[in-house]
């Protein structure tokens, strides 16, 4: 009788426990994985080759709650977090080392994933093995068309940091003032420009400038080389624009220089702006003239 | 069953339900429901953590992405989390000592019972307080709603900004690789990890059992992505009680690990740990008889030294835990604990060991396997063996107490969202304890599990 009983309590528990199992993952499959022949996408990375399909169960274990099924940014968290989880369907990525208006490279997203983005919900995934992160980059791109008929930009050229000097400095400030950044970011950095309220993302969000005395991290990276890449390429989708068109390489990193004297870490920089007794900018002076960079207004293009 | 077996079997019902879910897991959809994180982002099967989770427990319950102050939650967001588990299950144990029906002393039979039932019930709250400061408080209850805090910290996380230095002081699980608080087994054998709780017969040390949250201090830190990790623990010798229990005495607890990056088939982690401390023998007592909390004196010395692995073969996985345990001659002998409040063997001046006494000794084995289907099915098997090497007494079987344990079972989740965790849970477990029986014999007892297992 009790021999009896076990085995029925076995039998029925199996059984329920099995039609379940099998009922969620097939109605799950049959939806999910129509555009079957995009699966094939890969990536590379170093000699790590990603393949698409390898992330499919990563891909629902750890990004579906916030990009969706179809990867479109529409998961089951959206409504709740702002910035909005990406649409990868679009091929519009923040965080490139490619000009603006183009695909990212694979190891930009590769790096993204293992980051992830300051100030928002998405986390850094630095726990990943390199495979596991490739073959997500490959997922990510599966779902936009673009990566099917378009290549990635070439990345920009960074010139060698160069040593940082107070005239380097100052002329980063320069640029500060003539580019305009302060309109969104504020004389000080703190955000507080007379557009920072007004701006609004490619899906008409709202969205705030950086603020770089808050102590926070750029999303898309804080070594020196990342900050040059960011205002040299754009945040493509938001009103950050690229200032590759007007800026010189090598005045790129004096912007970076003055940028650093504005966040609330210590830095070299941030010492020599002491030492120079650095004032903000006063948008109202006219740009001082001893600027190398002689280039007319600029006209900040995405 | 007669009147008598039913109660029998409650009663050891009771028993075997406190034991099996006194463990509280942590899992919190607090905190998926603060990041928008679904379950299977942390765990790899609900309560048990992935390497993501572990890292965002080691960084103090954040995410790391400057939104992890409580300033960015809705005010009224309150990170309470209850869980229990309604089930039916069934116990079998095949030696039991009755009176009735065969008359005074004189049956030894097989007792079964089953039937519908509810596990204890756990309240988890827990996150920051602040930037990189971080807490957890857990009341915990049996079946019967009696409650006590099963863990209660707060934590300095990233103190300098450097992930490894971190401190916490309260009480709370020892850094042990493989959680016995996010056991994914749920009997009332299972439902611990008997090589982390496993006493020799008839010793009284009950203050090595790693398996239980302790009171304490601990520092702990780890790479940026985790793939090291080290920690060190200063412990009161009382196994978690409150109320200075025992004595003034100390234990410490060490474990350090290192993962490696293995391709395509995950990553691997390989660690060690140990427990060394000293525990009171000696009981001061007053007015007849009646002791003297927080006074007791003679400490005698023990130690725990354990290695451990969790080896990823793509969906499939392994945690592998060996232990050697030793024990001062005087637990051995029976001096230490105080079961129920009451001295059985007190150290006082003048007493001697039995003749022959000797340092007890063991060491333990678990294998526990993992098959991942997808992030809402797994399919779970552990084994797990004590063995004595040397025994107190010497005129004692060699392999007078030893345990075998075996588990197998599955959890099915048919949710997977970022506001509640649901499973389907569905175990039997088996295990033989050797020369316990009341005839002498080998003692066994199963124990078959169905139930939903929810938090909300
Ligand atoms: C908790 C929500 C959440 C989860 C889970 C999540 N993300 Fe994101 N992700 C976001 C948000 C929000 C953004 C946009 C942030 C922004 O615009 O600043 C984003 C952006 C991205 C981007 C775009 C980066 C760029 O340069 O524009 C990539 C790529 C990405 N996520 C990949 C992933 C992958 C892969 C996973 C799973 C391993 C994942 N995400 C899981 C929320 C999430
Ligand atoms: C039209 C407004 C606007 C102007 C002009 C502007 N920015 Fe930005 N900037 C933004 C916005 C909006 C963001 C935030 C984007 C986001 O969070 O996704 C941003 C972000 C940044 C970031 C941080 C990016 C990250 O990864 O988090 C840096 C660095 C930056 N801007 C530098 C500059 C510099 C340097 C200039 C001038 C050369 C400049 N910006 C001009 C709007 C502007």
């Amino acid at each position: 009788m009790r021999a009896t009983l076990l085995k029925c309590s076995l039998v029925v528990s199996v059984t329920v426990g099995v039609f379940f199992a099998l009922s969620g993952s097939a109605s799950a499959q049959i939806t999910r994985y129509q555009e079957d022949q995009r699966l094939g996408t890969e990536s590379h990375i170093g000699n790590v080759t990603g393949h698409a399909k390898a992330a499919a169960m990563d891909y629902r274990r750890y990004c579906v709650g916030c990009h969706g099924d179809d990867g479109d940014g529409m998961g089951a968290n959206e409504p709740w977090l702002d910035p909005k989880p990406r649409n990868f369907t679009l091929g519009q990525f923040k965080c490139r080392s490619t000009p603006t208006g183009t695909l990212p490279t694979d190891e930009d997203l590769f790096d993204t994933i293992a980051r992830g983005l300051d100030r928002s919900n998405m986390p850094p995934w630095n726990t990943f093995t390199r495979q596991q992160r490739a073959d997500l980059v490959a997922y990510v791109k599966h779902f936009s068309p673009k990566f099917q008929t378009e290549k990635p930009g070439t990345p920009i050229q960074i010139p060698p940091e160069p040593e940082v000097t107070a005239d380097r400095i100052k002329t980063g400030q320069v640029l500060f003032q003539k580019l305009e950044c302060w309109k969104c970011h504020g004389v000080e950095g703190k955000a507080n420009g007379p557009s920072a309220d007004t701006l609004q993302d490619d899906q008409n969000r709202p969205i705030k400038p950086y603020d770089f005395t808050d102590g926070t991290r750029p999303k898309c990276g804080s070594s020196d080389q990342d900050i040059y890449k960011i205002f040299m390429t754009g945040l493509d989708g938001t009103p950050m624009p690229s200032f590759a068109d007007n800026v010189k390489p090598d005045e790129a990193w004096d912007l970076v220089f003055y940028l650093r004297t504005l966040q609330p870490m210590h830095s070299k920089e941030r010492q020599i702006a002491k030492q120079l007794g650095l004032k903000p900018i006063d948008p109202n002076a006219p740009v001082p003239e001893a600027t190398p960079a002689a280039t007319p207004a600029p006209a900040p293009q995405q | 069953m007669t009147s008598f077996r039913r109660s029998l079997a409650s009663a050891l019902l009771f028993v075997f339900i406190v034991l099996g879910f006194a463990s509280s897991a942590h899992a919190l959809p607090a905190f998926a429901r603060k990041y928008g994180l679904r379950c299977s982002a942390c765990h790899e099967a609900w309560p048990m953590l992935n390497y993501f989770g572990q890292k965002f427990k080691d960084n103090g319950y954040q995410l790391m992405n400057d939104r992890d102050a409580p300033i960015w939650q809705n005010p009224s967001y309150w990170p309470v989390v209850f869980r229990i588990t309604p089930n039916w299950h069934r116990e079998s144990t095949n030696k039991v000592l009755v009176d009735t029906p065969a008359g005074p002393n004189s049956g030894e039979v097989q007792v079964t019972s089953h039937g519908f039932d509810l596990s204890g019930l756990d309240f988890h709250t827990g996150g920051t307080l602040d930037k990189n400061i971080s807490f957890y408080v857990l009341p915990s209850s049996d079946p019967t709603a009696s409650f006590h805090f099963e863990q209660v910290f707060a934590r300095l996380d990233n103190i300098f900004g450097s992930p490894w230095l971190n401190v916490k002081l309260g009480k709370f699980e020892l850094d042990n690789l493989v959680s016995e608080k996010r056991i994914l087994t749920l009997t009332s054998i299972s439902g611990i990890y008997q090589t982390y709780h496993f006493i020799p017969q008839g010793d009284g040390n009950i203050f090595g059992q790693i398996g239980d949250n302790q009171l304490g201090v601990e520092w702990m830190g780890h790479s940026v992505n985790d793939r090291t990790r080290v920690s060190a623990a200063l412990l009161s010798s009382s196994d978690g009680n409150v109320n200075l229990s025992y004595g003034n005495s100390y234990s410490g607890f060490f474990a350090a690990s290192q993962a490696f990056d293995v391709g395509k088939l995950g990553v691997d982690r390989i660690g060690a740990y140990a427990m060394v401390g000293e525990a009171p023998t000696t009981y001061i007592t007053q007015n007849g008889g009646s002791i003297i909390p927080g006074a007791a004196i003679g400490n005698k010395s023990y130690s725990r030294e354990g290695f451990v692995g969790l080896f990823y073969f793509g969906k499939l996985d392994f945690l592998a835990v060996t232990q050697h345990g030793s024990d001062s001659a005087w637990f051995g002998a029976g001096y230490g604990d105080l079961p129920g409040g009451t001295i059985v063997n007190n150290n006082i001046p003048g007493t001697t060991l039995p003749v022959g006494a000797r340092a007890p000794t063991w060491n333990g084995y678990m294998l526990e396997t993992h098959y991942v289907y997808s992030p809402q099915l797994i399919f779970i098997q552990r084994s797990e063996w004590e063995r004595m090497s040397q025994q107190a007494d010497p005129t004692s079987a060699s392999n007078f107490g030893d345990v075998d344990m075996y588990t197998i079972g599955y959890r099915y989740y048919p949710i997977m969202t970022s506001r509640a965790g649901f499973a389907w849970h569905n175990e039997y477990s088996w295990t033989r304890q050797r020369g316990t029986a009341p005839d002498g014999g080998d003692l066994s007892s199963s124990s078959l599990l169905l139930g939903f297992d929810f938090d909300f």
